[in-house]
Order: structure tokens, then C-alpha cells, then sequence
């Protein structure tokens, strides 16, 4: 590879041809501050817009600043970045875009995880030199997963690479010019009326508050505080790996216990773990597939876990509704089992309990909301909180998540195998779904549950799986672009599948758009990834037929595995959508 | 369908003329190369329709395979086209640096009155649409107005009654 040699401050530097000043200057411990910028490193993902021109440094003998994160180093190259005239620049890029942004910070919900926030402070800015025009939009609250505040927008584009080139949804693009430019689904329609899959992504790599969640936290708090109701609450797998960042801990931190005594801390009635409802998933799951293994059935079928996903397929791939399997999402599960199953044990009136859940995902908001999965007009799950409301949920009671001793769920549904946990990442499901298919179709018993050729943060996998004497072929994608190639091999013949698994969000649920937020710093996904793989491995049961809970369950109450009940209870179906 | 500003967005093609869907559709047809052919295809549908309704931005997107907010966003970019169904005639009022020192703003202001419209708007007889552009090119002809491919230079703000009134008494002797 050719080598380019050329000075940055006085430093001799050598980088290899191709490289951009940011990244000459990072190899030599340089920081140079951006903000339009993103590249999601590992995961092939980068937003080089040079819009914002927080980057700006100065190129001798050129006449305007240079945007480091563009410009691509040249032999001979002499760059100053600390130059006065490269910070004044720097500065200059921020105070613009200051002119023209509100200045609400102490009460925006972005307050301090905001990128503009940090770099305001990080430039020394200490006053607004311009006063403009301001934008004045209606803020989008239609969608019961997404607040659009186009007024907080400062045209990075991180979004729209997101939602085109990553998840190839295509609702968020420039619209207009000028001043009057936005980014926005066409037509200025609501986020509610659009294909958004409400996955959240662009959320995650906003980096202001113009693309922030549907906050619920004042739900929760007064169903806690109405005696007359019962709340019962669900944490999902990718949680417990994720949330002690938000108090503090090292990315990575397994805070299961941590989790349990919080929940227990805030006064809910009871405590349940999603990771059940995905050992019940996986029953249900295994079942179908072997159900259509073994009859003929439509082959490959796809995984239904992720709600982004779902209505990506339902308004992409209209025409293919039969290919995912028809098993709700395992937090769709849970709520159906609370208000049924718990509710009669108990001997609570249905209508007096509320479930909750914690999920690392904003689309969960959306699902929950899905009148299908109402049953006798009673929802399934009432409120979802994302990872981050959970934690400013306990910022609010004064909780200090990260001493908390550790605690357990309840019994009944709070039991769960390694097979469950494993749902939080790429590769889990399916991975968790063969171990159970390989005991059910050999009646052996599996000794090597870990199943590595599963395993990893490719964008698309594939794998074979010997059971018996039959080859079972295995595909995973995450990022909804992948899915999309993988869905294209089908629609045309061309998929030699038996299972596929899809996530929407790269990395699987670690990375989903309710997580806290990891600035562009992509070890924090493969730390929590390592973290859900660490917790399977400390589990003592980790195929989820061994659930000894779950397993009372389908003998009190649901009778057999994909039966007449389990199909009216955890069972779903697919509607058509338009593409918009 | 509602907008985010609450305005009422028509989303069907039952409402748009058959015939000329037709003929846009069969020029989409003979295109190679859809996706990379946007511009192409939106020039065509403007000149069919005159304008660019949000039904027919969406139509456009389904036929070529491409998200209608990116079609939009492309239609909303670039000035010749328009989401507006257009006059007979379209006034452009050059807003370049020499016609706005020479006064183009009263003009403009002017033009508003008399048309009774706001910018990139048709009166409501349907016989003008009100726009200001950029430079034109002509700046020793400061401030420039065009009618259409007509140019008027050095125009004053009481010369506009006049100018419209030629296209109006035009109308009058056409067509009723």
C-alpha cells in the first residue's frame, strides 16, 4: 500500500494513501473535534457529508479551512490544526449553527448526550455572535415510538444514511433548500403515516435532540402510584448488558441482579424476565419450524422477534407475509401470558394489571400499540420504556444502580436459560432455536451448546448445522439492508435457507435504538455482545425445553407447544403495507 | 392523508389524468437505466401535467423503484420544478445582486399587490404564477422581469400594471 508523508503541527506523520487528515492526526494522538461525521467502525458504516464543518484545519497554502474528515492527506502535506485561525474556524462552525438552533438545553431530552451540546463547550463558546431567523416546524409526536423536532436539526445527514444506506427504508431525506431545508419523510407526512420502522437507528446517531424517543416515564410513574392497579414488569435480554453505562459502569457490565433489585427498589408488583417469553418463543418457534420441516411447510422461514423488522417486511416485502414465522415477539409473549396465565393464578382481574416493559428498542413502543395483539381489547403490554428512560427513571428516585445488591425475579414467569439471554444479539435466536431443534429432531441429547459458526458481527452470515442426517442451512442478518439482500435471494429463487434470522439494528438488540447512546464508539456493541455470551455461559440450563418454569406452564395452562392455544395466544398474523 | 403542517396531501392517481399517466408511463418504460434517470423522468411528467402534485411524485417513485422522500427531496431542490400547478403565464422577477440594488423588492412587493397572490403562487384566474428567481444574466438591464421568455428591462414599479394588462386584455380577446 503507497504511504503519504506530511506534517500535522510539526509531526512528521505517514498514514497510507487514501487516509483523512481526522483519521493522520488520530494515529498521532491529534484530536480534532467532529460532528456531521460518523463512522460506525466494524460495522461498515459512515456518514462522510462534511457538512458542519466543526473539522475544519487549516492547509498551508490553500486559502479556505479544510474539512479533516473529507480532505484526504496529500504527500508533502503541512496541516495545522491548533493554529489560531483553525480554532476561530472551528469555533465559527459552531456559533453558526448555534445562531439558528434552540436554546432550550436544560430542558431538551438530549441534555448532556448532546454531540452540539459537548462541542459548544469543548470550542469555548460563551456567547451567540449572530442573531437570525429561527426555524419554526411542528414537532412530529404521531408515532408512539419517535419525536421528530426538526427545529433541533442541524442537517448532518447521519439519519438519512441510516435510514437509506443502512436500513434501506428511505423515509428520511432532504426535502426543500436553503433555508428551508429539512430532513423528513416525503411530503412532510407524519412519521406515523410513513414505512418507518421505527427501529430507532436514526436515533441513535442523531446528534442533537431532533430525533429523540417517545418518552413514557410519567406513565409509569402513575401506574405505580394508582393503588387500584396491579403493574407488573418485563426486562428484555440486551438490558441487563447495557444500562450499568448509564450509572457509570464499564461497557460490558452483566447487571442482571443489579436490574432485579431496581425494579424490586421502585415498587412494581412484579417482577418478570422477558428472557421467559424468549424460551417460550423459542418453544414456539422450534415447533413451527420443525412443523414445516417435517410437512412441507414454506421454507425459509424468517424470525419474528424484531418489530422493526416486522414492518419492514410488511411494508417492503408485501407479497411475502408468509415466510416469518408466526410467533409473537417474545415481549409480546410475556404480556399475553401476565394478562392470562399470571392473572388467573393470581386471581387479579386482567383489566387492573399493567405490564411494562424495559426494552433496549423504540419500535417495541410501536409493537406494543399494534391493535392485533390486543386480546378482548385489552393490550397485550400498555407501556414501554427504553433503556435510557428506565435509567433516567432511576436517576429520578435517587436509585444508584451500579451498588445496588443483586437480586431475583419472580418466580413463575422470571425463570430463563442461557438460550434466552442470547436473544440480544445477533445470531442468538436462531442460535438458541437449534439447540432446541437439534434435542427435538436427534432425541439426543446436545452436549456443545455454543454454536460459534453463529456467531460474530458480519452483516450477513450463513451456516450449516448438521442434525441427523439432515443439513439445516442457516442465515443471519442484521441492519434491515442485509435482511433486504437476503429477502431479494428469496423472492427470486435464489436462497437455499431453511432458517434465517433478522435484527434490525446492527448488532441485534445491543445495538438498538433504545440503548444508551454510544457516540460513534462501536467497541461498546461488541463488549455488550461479549457480556450476553458471558451471562449464557454462567446459566446452568441453557436450552429453553429445559426451563423447568416454562414447562409447568404448557402443562397447566397452555397445553402442547404450537397448539390450538398457544396459536391463540402467542400466535400473530401480517398485514400489507404500503410503501411510503 | 394530513401533513405534518396539517394540510391535506392526496396520495391516489385516481385523480390524475389517465391519458397522460399513460404517456409518462410508457416514457418510463423505455428508460434503461430508472433509478439513475430521475430528473429525466420528473422533466417529462412536469411538462405533461404542468406541475408536480405529491400523487404524482409518489406514482413517479413506484414506477422507478426509488423512496419518494428522495423524489421529493429532488423535486423540492431544484427550482424549475414545481408542486404547484402553474399560470398561464409565469412572472420571474430577477432578485440577483444588481436587480435588488436597483430596486427589485418594490417590485416585487408591487407585483404581490396587484396579483393578489404570494410567491411561486397562481392568481386565482389561473393566467400568472409569481416568481422570484436569480440572475437571469441581463444585469445592465437592471431590474428585470420576465413574462414567460419575454424580457422586460429597467422596469419600474408603475410600468407593472401596464405589462399585466397586456396579457390580461390577450386573455380577453382569446377566449371569451
Amino acid at each position: 500500500m503507497a504511504i503519504v508523508k506530511a506534517k500535522i503541527n510539526g509531526i512528521d506523520v505517514e498514514v497510507a494513501s487514501g487516509a483523512t487528515i481526522l483519521e493522520a492526526a488520530r494515529t498521532i494522538g491529534v484530536h480534532i473535534p467532529t460532528l456531521c461525521h460518523l463512522n460506525l467502525e466494524g460495522f461498515g458504516i459512515v456518514n462522510k457529508v462534511a457538512s458542519c464543518r466543526a473539522c475544519v484545519v487549516e492547509v498551508e497554502g490553500r486559502m479556505a479551512l479544510a474539512p479533516s474528515c473529507a480532505e484526504k492527506v496529500t504527500e508533502g502535506m503541512v496541516i495545522k490544526t491548533d493554529s489560531l485561525r483553525a480554532i476561530t474556524g472551528r469555533r465559527m462552525a459552531i456559533e453558526l449553527l448555534l445562531s439558528n438552533h434552540p436554546q432550550d438545553c436544560l430542558i431538551c431530552p438530549k441534555n448532556l448526550e448532546c454531540e452540539l451540546q459537548a462541542l459548544s463547550q469543548e470550542m469555548g463558546v460563551r456567547e451567540i455572535k449572530w442573531t437570525g431567523e429561527k426555524m419554526d416546524y411542528p414537532i412530529d409526536r404521531t408515532s408512539a415510538s419517535l419525536v421528530k423536532d426538526p427545529n433541533k436539526c442541524i442537517m448532518c445527514r447521519r439519519c438519512e444514511t441510516m435510514c437509506n444506506e443502512v436500513q434501506t427504508v428511505g423515509v428520511l431525506s432532504g426535502i426543500n433548500r436553503g433555508f428551508d431545508a429539512v430532513v423528513g419523510p416525503a411530503f412532510n407526512l407524519d412519521m406515523e403515516h410513513t414505512a418507518c420502522t421505527f427501529c430507532g437507528q436514526c436515533v441513535a446517531v442523531c446528534p442533537t435532540g431532533a430525533l429523540t424517543e417517545i418518552n413514557d416515564v410519567g406513565k409509569v410513574w402513575r401506574a405505580l402510584n394508582d393503588e387500584s392497579k396491579h403493574v407488573v414488569v418485563q426486562v428484555a435480554p440486551a438490558i441487563r448488558v447495557a444500562i450499568g453505562e448509564l450509572f457509570g459502569m464499564a461497557p460490558g457490565s452483566v447487571t442482571t441482579g443489579q436490574l432485579a433489585s431496581s425494579l424490586r427498589r421502585l415498587g412494581f408488583d412484579a417482577i418478570f424476565d422477558t428472557d421467559f417469553a424468549a424460551d417460550l418463543t423459542i418453544m414456539e418457534e422450534a415447533s413451527e419450524l420443525v412443523h414445516r420441516i417435517e410437512h412441507g411447510g414454506k421454507l425459509p422461514m424468517l424470525t419474528s422477534c424484531c418489530p422493526a423488522w416486522v414492518k419492514f417486511f410488511e411494508h417492503q416485502f408485501p407479497d411475502m407475509l408468509d415466510i416469518p414465522s408466526s410467533c409473537k415477539s417474545p415481549q409480546i409473549m410475556m404480556g399475553s401470558m401476565v394478562k392470562t396465565y399470571y392473572a388467573k393464578k393470581t386471581g387479579i382481574d386482567p383489566e387492573n394489571v399493567v405490564v411494562v416493559s424495559i426494552m433496549p428498542c423504540l419500535a417495541k413502543k410501536a409493537e406494543a400499540a399494534r391493535p392485533e395483539l390486543a386480546k378482548d381489547d385489552l393490550n397485550n403490554v400498555d407501556l414501554v420504556l427504553s433503556t435510557r428512560e428506565y435509567g433516567a427513571m432511576l436517576h429520578e428516585a435517587g436509585i444508584q444502580f451500579d451498588v445496588l445488591p443483586e437480586g431475583d425475579f419472580d418466580q413463575l414467569l422470571g425463570e430463563s436459560t442461557g438460550a434466552a439471554v442470547i436473544f440480544g444479539t445477533t445470531g442468538g435466536v436462531i442460535e438458541a432455536a437449534v439447540r432446541t431443534a437439534y434435542e427435538w429432531l436427534t432425541g439426543e441429547e446436545l452436549e456443545r451448546v455454543e454454536f460459534t459458526q453463529l456467531r460474530g458481527l458480519e452483516g450477513i452470515r450463513s451456516a450449516s448445522v448438521k442434525i441427523k442426517d439432515l443439513e439445516i442451512n442457516i442465515g443471519i442478518a442484521h441492519g434491515l439492508g442485509n435482511a433486504r439482500k437476503l429477502l431479494e435471494d428469496i423472492r427470486d429463487g435464489r436462497s437455499h435457507y431453511h432458517a434465517i434470522e433478522i435484527m434490525a439494528c446492527p448488532g441485534g438488540c445491543i445495538g438498538g435504538g433504545g440503548q444508551p447512546y454510544h457516540h460513534g464508539d462501536m467497541d461498546i456493541i461488541k463488549k455488550r455482545q461479549e457480556a450476553i455470551y458471558a451471562e449464557d455461559r454462567s446459566k446452568v440450563r441453557r436450552k429453553s425445553h429445559e426451563n423447568e418454569a416454562l414447562k409447568v406452564l404448557y402443562e397447566d395452562f397452555l397445553g402442547a407447544p404450537y397448539g390450538q392455544k398457544a396459536h391463540d395466544l402467542l400466535h400473530t398474523h401480517y398485514t400489507a403495507r404500503e410503501k411510503i | 392523508m394530513k401533513n405534518a403542517k396539517g394540510r391535506l396531501v392526496e396520495l391516489s392517481t385516481d385523480f390524475l389524468d389517465k391519458e397522460k399517466l399513460s404517456v409518462l408511463d410508457d416514457y418510463i418504460q423505455g428508460i434503461e437505466d430508472k433509478e439513475g434517470s430521475l430528473i429525466h423522468v420528473l422533466h417529462k411528467a412536469q411538462s405533461l401535467f404542468g406541475y408536480l402534485p405529491e400523487n404524482l411524485q409518489l406514482h413517479v417513485a413506484r414506477k422507478i423503484d426509488l423512496p419518494a422522500a428522495k423524489v421529493n427531496g429532488v423535486v423540492s431542490f431544484y427550482s424549475f420544478f414545481t408542486q404547484e400547478p402553474r399560470g398561464k403565464h409565469t412572472i420571474s422577477l430577477c432578485m440577483g445582486t444588481a436587480c435588488f440594488v436597483k430596486g427589485a423588492d418594490k417590485i416585487f412587493k408591487t407585483l404581490k399587490d396587484q396579483l393578489g397572490v404570494a410567491n411561486n403562487k397562481m392568481t386565482e384566474d389561473g393566467l400568472f404564477t409569481l416568481k422570484d428567481i436569480r440572475c437571469v444574466g441581463a444585469c445592465g438591464l437592471a431590474p428585470v422581469l420576465m413574462v414567460d421568455d419575454k424580457v422586460y428591462g429597467h422596469v419600474k414599479a408603475e410600468d407593472i400594471e401596464t405589462i399585466l394588462n397586456k396579457y390580461r386584455d390577450e386573455e380577453d380577446s382569446n377566449g371569451h
